[in-house]
């Protein structure tokens, strides 16, 4: 008889991949600027470390919070005792409130119907369980955020079914995709319970436009299925365009109050609009009574620190903050974003427009020996150990197409991105067809520069047929 | 649309566990706003302590400031989320355990996997023990909320281990055996063993004997065993308390990959808010598994930081454990003398935040009805929330969770004297049944006399 369980013996972790492994050479050899200037730039990870003077400004404003007072008195006792896995109220009453202010105050968050967890990879595995049995699947549009597979399969037993994207239109989810992977799904004997987005998505970092997010609705609606939108990254939106949430959608199309907005669930956290992945926060909104109900139970298997959601509550409730923080948050991820965007630009390569993350999704495709997964995995190597920069290949994030990267620009300082540029131009650079683009490079960049305000017009307007660049 | 598991019962809440909370809640009491309300005695919380962990905190404003030397260090925790722990929090709870047994286990940080809260710790190590329809055996009476804990999203079964007040409801080889085979018969591999020790809801420690015993039973089985010692700091009368690391370490079976302990700071501490837990295991593989399930469930790093701190202070701990202990002594020694009055009796506990109460001689029946109804008017009428041993899978009626240590010395008064009161009525309205059955009695045999006096006599 076996000792363990399968989930132990098996690799169901899904941890083996190179999301994780990058990271692991990474903590072997890490780059300080003083104690170890040649080592890995860490650039495979989503943080957002730019706005941390911001909530220590205010922590020093209002020492209350973290010092566990209430108008100078000590509420320690309170705290230490409050295990309500309803959560503190003027917490959710505060996360509500953030939510719909990062909405445009559009849409409406009813603090019932929020259920804390701790982080969204909490949230969502306990979303898995509520709405999955063993076996069932859910799909969702590749690339998609490596973690899933250990966050949405694991310990849930579900699956998960690609919806094929391409860099053809951007990689955006179209009406045939959906239906293939639905299609793909029942070939293999799979129950398909819904679909899961990132949204703004992870490793893209582009928002979904209101065309795919009413093509979403209008699919889980003929298929009387869920929709799971994962807005961990709707208060990193910084392009001109505004976010818009799969709640905006159910308003503009009425649903709201009906069987369909019963079936469709959003996911929050504060990892990556407040950069505080250390203090796992997450939450999951429905509109359903029974998944409210039974994954606020669920969430005792991960509840949120009382003394972090009386901190976090307090510094949310400052709405004179929140304003303040959302928009300069906004302007550092933009112009970090551009930084980063123009020095790849001028070692001749490319991203996908983005307009939100805190990554962009870089093409090196032709950087590529041969178009596949190997030579992907190969160059990632060299990127890896010989550039020293860990970045994330796109087949850890199940990209149908090789040669796409996901770099992140958010967890560094500017110095630090600079250096991890300089290191990439002089890599390309020593390759035959980096010298052969970067000649080339300035002329052809400038060109596509010109086009992308016209494309992005029209991307807005999206029909079935789009330009191959954004 | 939904999960089985949402559609079914099988969170467990609907056991009068919950729902004895979920009318306190209704009507909670309070000393000036609300003194008739129910007075909460199912919530084993340790509220005793406080005052040593507050002065403790107005001593170091630096460490929940965020700050350490003047430096701030909110960027490097809020960006902590290493699922490996803080190695400062490890140390510190490596030693604090150790000094909890004595020092005669030391604790590897390597083995210790960070949860939020034992109820994540707990879940994890099914998640990592056993598959989906696999058995643990469990000594009952045990924590109502392993129902939940331990089989809801895991799918595992619970064998209860059936112990009797005969012997103090001490684990015998015998209702191991038994437990071991029932699960046989119903289909179920036994995938291990887990206690609680000391034992909730029994107040008692583990001896030495039963440890013995449950190793040499799950070694020989070659199943797990688990030991969660989330009371370990609450022991505060003889015998001392006996870890179950202890006893494997006298049968050389100290590295043995099959013996997991879990730990948590919300009973010792008083901090369940806090949400901490851990996993302690001999098995790498176990270890590495749990590690990574602990992302489900981290600990905000914002409270490692905290109470890094506070257990890393070993003065602190070594008075804190020594305070604990004796308040918890005497509020035990409170409940208990309060209960002799009242004519009723517990199990002798030597550890906890409660007692194990004898009711039994207040039912109506000796069945579990009668003990449901003992129990609702004790909630309603009498206004005390105590929890009723069916909700802890006991299998004699009369039996209720009493705890004391979640409320002040006035409030335990008025629970007193609440029980003293339902006591002398209850006793006040048998001897009127006595007496009403004294004369019904005496008036049936007048009856029958009269009745077979017919048979002989025409008339009287």
């Amino acid at each position: 008889m076996k000792q363990l369980s399968t989930k132990v013996t098996s690799n169901g972790h899904g941890q083996d991949s190179s999301y994780f492994l990058g990271w692991e050479e990474y903590e072997k050899n890490p780059y300080d600027e003083i104690k170890n200037p040649n080592g890995i730039i860490q650039m495979g990870l989503a943080e957002n470390q730019l706005c941390f003077d911001l909530i220590e400004s205010w922590l020093a404003k209002n020492p209350d919070a973290a010092s566990l007072k209430r108008n100078g008195q000590s509420i320690f006792r309170e705290l230490a005792l409050f295990q309500d896995y309803h959560g503190m109220p003027e917490f959710k009453k505060a996360m509500a409130e953030f939510m719909e202010e990062i909405r445009g105050n559009r849409v409406t968050f009813d603090p019932k119907k929020i259920v804390l967890a701790a982080g969204s990879t909490s949230a969502n595995e306990t979303l898995m369980f509520c709405l999955a049995e063993p076996g069932d699947a859910f799909l969702l549009p590749t690339p998609y955020y490596p973690g899933f597979d250990r966050d949405l399969k694991w310990r849930t037993g579900a699956e998960i079914v690609p919806i094929h994207c391409s860099s053809s239109n951007g990689f955006q989810i179209t009406e045939s995709a959906l239906q293939q992977a639905y299609q793909q799904a029942q070939k293999l004997d799979l129950k398909v319970k819904g679909v899961l987005v990132t949204n703004p998505s992870n490793p893209l970092g582009t928002a979904l436009t209101r065309r795919e997010l009413n093509l979403l609705v209008d699919f889980i609606t003929s298929k009387n299925i869920h929709l799971i939108s994962d807005e961990i990254y709707s208060g990193t939106m910084f392009g001109f365009e505004q976010f818009i949430s799969v709640m905006d959608v159910l308003k503009d199309k009425k649903l709201e109050n009906t069987e369909v907005s019963k079936r469709v669930h959003v996911v929050y956290s504060l990892s990556k609009d407040l950069g505080l992945p250390g203090f796992r926060v997450g939450a999951i909104y429905s509109n359903d009574e029974m998944v409210v109900s039974a994954a606020t139970k669920m969430s005792s298997f991960g509840l949120v620190s009382s003394q972090t959601q009386y901190l976090l509550s307090a510094l949310l409730s400052d709405k004179k903050f929140t304003s303040q923080y959302l928009e300069e948050n906004q302007k550092r991820l933009k112009s970090r974003q551009k930084r980063l965007v123009s020095g790849l630009e001028s070692a001749g390569i490319t991203c996908l427009r983005s307009n939100a993350g805190l990554f962009c999704w870089v093409d090196m495709r032709h950087l590529l020996d041969t178009n596949t997964f190997e030579a992907e995995l190969d160059l990632w190597k060299k990127i890896v150990y010989n550039v020293k920069l860990n970045i994330s290949p796109g087949s850890s994030c199940h990209c149908t197409e090789p040669g796409w990267f996901r770099v992140c620009f958010a967890n560094m300082s500017e110095d630090t991105l600079d250096l991890a540029l300089k290191r990439l131009k002089t890599f390309v650079e020593s390759t035959d067809c980096g010298r052969m683009i970067s000649r080339s490079s300035h002329e052809r960049l400038k060109s596509l520069r010109k086009k992308t305000v016209s494309n992005w017009v029209f991307r807005v307007s999206w029909t079935d047929r789009v330009p191959d660049e954004r | 649309m939904l999960s089985s598991k949402v559609i079914n019962d099988s969170h467990g809440q609907d056991s009068s566990y919950f729902l004895g909370w979920q009318e306190y809640e209704k009507n909670p009491f309070h000393e000036t706003f609300n003194p008739s309300g129910i007075v909460q005695m199912g919530l084993a919380e340790n509220q005793l302590s406080f005052d040593l962990i507050e002065s403790w905190l107005e001593e170091h404003p630096e460490v929940l400031g965020l700050k350490k030397n003047e430096e701030s260090l909110f960027r490097n925790l809020a960006l902590f989320q290493d699922y490996h722990g803080l190695p400062a929090f490890k140390d510190a709870l490596a030693k604090f355990m150790g000094k909890i047994r004595g020092n005669k286990v030391k604790f590897d940080t390597n083995k210790m996997v960070l949860t939020a809260g034992s109820t994540s710790a707990n879940e994890t190590l099914m998640f990592c023990l056993a598959n989906p329809g696999d058995a643990f055996l469990i000594p009952a009476p045990y924590y109502p909320g392993f129902d939940r804990d331990l089989k809801w999203r895991t799918g595992v079964e619970i064998i209860p281990i059936q112990c009797k007040s005969s012997n103090g409801f001490k684990i015998t080889k015998d209702a191991l055996e038994n437990a071991y085979e029932r699960a046989h018969k119903l289909n179920l591999n036994v995938k291990g063993v887990l206690i609680t020790n000391p034992s909730n809801p029994l107040g008692t420690s583990t001896t030495r004997e039963e440890l013995d015993l449950l190793l040499t039973f799950t070694s020989t089985k070659k199943i797990h065993m688990v030991s969660d010692e989330i009371y370990s700091g609450t022991v505060f009368d003889c015998p001392e308390f006996t870890s179950l690391l202890e006893v494997a370490k006298d049968k050389n079976m100290d590295l043995d990959e099959k013996i997991h302990v879990v730990y948590s700071l919300s009973k010792d501490l008083g901090l369940p808010g806090f949400r901490v837990g851990l996993i302690y295991s001999n098995n790498e593989k176990v270890v590495s598994a749990a590690t990574k399930m602990s992302s489900f469930g981290l600990i905000s790093s914002q409270t490692q930081h905290l109470l890094a701190n506070l257990l890393s202070d070993e003065i602190f701990t070594t008075n804190y454990l020594e305070e604990n202990r004796k308040r918890l002594k005497e509020r035990r020694d409170r409940l208990v003398s309060g209960l002799k009055e009242a004519g009723i009796g517990c199990l002798k506990s030597n550890a906890g935040l409660f007692c194990w109460v004898d009711l039994r001689h207040l039912l109506k029946y000796n069945n579990f009805e009668a003990e449901h109804s003992l129990w609702t008017k004790i909630v309603c009428e009498v206004g005390l929330n105590i929890s009723p041993g069916s909700s802890c899978h006991c299998d004699e009626p009369g039996w209720f969770r009493v705890c004391f240590a979640n409320m002040s010395d006035q409030t335990m008064e008025v629970a007193m004297d609440r029980v003293k009161g339902f006591v002398e009525d209850t006793n006040r309205c048998k001897q009127k049944r006595t007496m009403w059955d004294t004369r019904r009695r005496s008036l049936i045999n007048k009856w029958v006399s009269k009745l077979s006096a017919v048979n002989c006599e025409s008339e009287r």
